[in-house]
């Protein structure tokens, strides 16, 4: 088991025929992610990834032919809110846009329509997912990460990469690893991954990667103190940043007076989490 | 991206929000010249991208032209919180009965746009959020549907504005949401929005932040960026397309992805260390790009150690290496550079760099130590 993805994925790519969408592709289904179809429009009809995923010109045409069940989007950022409305549009339960870089009037549309879509939208500006051994959707590098039963949330890209890391090089699995994003508005949360870590059977223990900006993580420890009863160990980024600064991620300035690493991490361990001092501390904390 | 005072009251004014005549200038001359064409009682207003310019003294009343001379002089010659003041807006002096906070703002958990007012203007509206909340009145607007004028009214009967301001001050709102709409800011704020003593509304502030992600389609707004504002290795950084903030560090950090930079940073600071920058090559970055951060770094003179961190994914380690060794080719730096490459491609890019005389680290930790010791001389390059 795992959370979101897994064998039964089928996996349509929106803007398969780009260099990133095509370069990723081929590097999801060398890990055996069960790729259906590819998007882009104008180009229906044609083959992708030597003859191997039929293109599409629109997602529904795509869905209607190959009953895709998830998609992940590679669409630049200027035209990938639309491709967010096209797949919710088209009855997509679960989107994954990895793309950075989107204006923020723009999710905030997408966000609402989504909410009465009942879609599931993880990102923008994310890795994606990846269930070791059942499937990856997304650019998360599929060596660096075993089988087990640790499952991560994460904010940033590379940071997570270097957790996975850490803890495969103590033997340490995981069930799924999601990253979220690092963007202020996107389509799920550290709670909603809590949520469906806490009901997944595969899932012992959870490490939560949060970074400086919003209340997220304020919020997560209040959810973790009245839901949570698997064990949570925790890593904020950011604690040497200046206030006022984007520092990179869209989401992540210390503005207004909250949103500082200091509040997040005090949040956490005020509802019994271990918060590490920096990422290779996190293997031991999870002992 | 940061505006002016008077770039903002520019843009609100093109969407129907009523401002001060005033001027922009750079001579304490042309201060009297405009000071003369507004009737002598006018207000000095220093632009500075900071807020607390009140406080700092650059902002003051003048009650003549030859005053308004004076005072400029003085103002152009200051330095608030680190910028020297380069332009003055010489604005004529409002009337003012009373003063009222306004302004539209994403609100990262409602995941909408926020109008917020307040009774109590022109003071810093954080310190009111903090003191007393209940003095903020908000309503959520749906970003599929706009303001609504109900939602103005609302707003106005919050903050117990009189009855016959409301029409003028729902025009205000609405001004304030088309400019906010239109420039794509994350900020559009008038404070104060003063009520005058012959019953006008007068927006004699403003304030705007514009959402960096989408400049690519505000072309004009891009054009109105003051880089004397900025360090010049920020503006280098962004021609590049590098995400880089410059801080006041002996450590040069280099790293890809965003998190994985403020964690660089953090454990630089965890073992007493400082960073000297905060640097994301971003993803798949090729050699040119990595050669135009390294050289930005080490064009810093405070920087006396550079850290380059980077976990290869979309990005290989080889081009970052191929980068590197540009860089030293053309800068030939005499300060010790520490490197860690891991994932994607590692081996090659240890090997280009086998030669280069740098120190080499396999774990985040051990780089981030051996940092610190270089910085502090206690580690020596191995030659």
């Amino acid at each position: 088991m795992s959370i979101l993805i897994n064998k039964d994925t089928r996996l349509l790519v929106q803007g398969i025929t780009g260099n990133e969408g095509l370069f990723h592709t081929q590097q999801m289904i060398a890990y055996g992610t069960n790729v259906v179809a590819g998007v882009t429009p104008g180009k229906g009809g044609e083959w992708a990834i030597n003859d191997k995923v039929p293109v599409f010109d629109s997602v529904r045409m795509a869905v209607h032919a190959t009953e895709a069940n998830t998609s992940v989007i590679f669409v630049p950022a200027r035209f990938a809110p639309d491709a967010i409305f096209e797949a919710a549009d088209a009855g997509i339960p679960l989107i994954v846009c990895i793309t950075e870089g989107i204006p923020v009037q723009d999710m905030m549309k997408v966000r609402e329509y989504l909410d009465q879509k009942q879609v599931r939208l993880l990102g923008p500006n994310c890795p994606g997912l990846l269930s070791p051994g059942e499937s990856k959707v997304g650019i998360i590098p599929g060596d660096i990460a075993i089988q087990g039963n640790v499952g991560v949330i994460s904010r940033s890209g590379t940071l997570t990469y270097e957790v996975l890391f850490a803890l495969k090089l103590v033997g340490l699995g995981t069930s799924t690893c999601v990253g979220i994003g690092g963007d202020p508005i996107n389509g799920t949360n550290f709670i909603d991954c809590l949520d469906m870590f806490e009901a997944d059977p595969q899932t012992e223990k959870i490490v939560l990667i949060g970074e400086i900006g919003g209340t997220d993580e304020e919020k997560a420890a209040k959810f973790i103190a009245s839901r949570l009863t698997k064990p949570v160990v925790s890593f904020i980024a950011g604690q040497s940043a200046p206030p006022g600064k984007r520092m990179g991620h869209a989401g992540a300035i210390i503005e207004g007076g909250s949103g500082s690493a200091v509040d997040k991490i005090k949040a956490l361990e005020e509802v019994g989490v271990k918060v590490a001092k920096h990422p290779e501390e996190i293997p031991l904390l999870l002992k | 991206m940061k505006l002016h005072e008077y770039q903002s009251k520019i843009i609100f004014s093109k969407y129907g929000i009523p401002i001060p005549k005033g001027s922009i200038v750079s001579t304490a001359t042309d201060a009297r010249q405009v000071a003369e064409e507004l009737g002598g009682f006018v207000v000095v207003k220093s632009q500075v991208l900071v807020g607390g310019r009140g406080k700092a003294g650059g902002i003051r009343l003048a009650k003549s032209p030859k005053e308004a001379e004076e005072i400029t002089a003085q103002i152009l010659g200051m330095t608030i919180k680190g910028l020297p003041v380069r332009k003055v807006l010489i604005d004529e002096a409002a009337n003012i009965e009373n003063e009222i906070y306004l302004g539209i703002t994403n609100d990262r958990s409602a995941r909408r746009p926020v109008l917020m007012a307040s009774s109590s203007g022109g003071v810093d509206i954080e310190e009111v959020a903090r003191i007393s909340p209940e003095k903020i009145v908000k309503v959520y607007i749906d970003p599929l549907l706009g303001l609504k004028d109900f939602q103005s009214r609302d707003i106005a009967a919050g903050i117990d504005l009189p009855r016959e301001y409301w029409k003028e001050f729902a025009r205000i709102c609405t001004g304030l949401w088309k400019a906010y709409l239109a420039c794509d800011a994350t900020l559009a704020e008038i404070n104060p929005l003063v009520v005058t003593k012959d019953k006008q509304l007068l927006a004699v502030d403003g304030k705007m932040l514009i959402d960096d992600n989408a400049l690519f389609r505000q072309p004009a707004i891009s054009e109105m960026r003051d880089i004397d504002e900025e360090a010049a290795s920020e503006t280098e950084a962004r021609k590049f397309g590098l995400s880089f903030i410059k801080l006041d560090g002996q450590i040069g950090c280099m790293v890809n992805g965003a998190g994985l930079a403020m964690t660089t940073m953090d454990i630089v600071k965890l073992f007493d260390g400082e960073p000297a920058n905060f640097l994301d090559i971003g993803g798949g970055a090729n050699s040119d790009k990595v050669s135009a951060a390294l050289r930005i770094i080490l064009s810093d003179i405070n920087v006396k150690v550079v850290l380059i961190n980077i976990f290869g994914g979309i990005t290989r380690c080889d081009e970052v290496a191929k980068g590197i060794l540009s860089a030293i080719e053309e800068v030939k730096p005499k300060i010790p550079m520490v490197v860690r490459l891991v994932g994607t491609n590692y081996e090659e890019g240890n090997r280009l760099l086998a030669n280069a005389n740098l120190i080499t680290a396999s774990t985040l930790v051990e780089a981030a130590k051996k940092s610190v010791d270089a910085s502090k001389g206690i580690l020596e390059i191995q030659q």
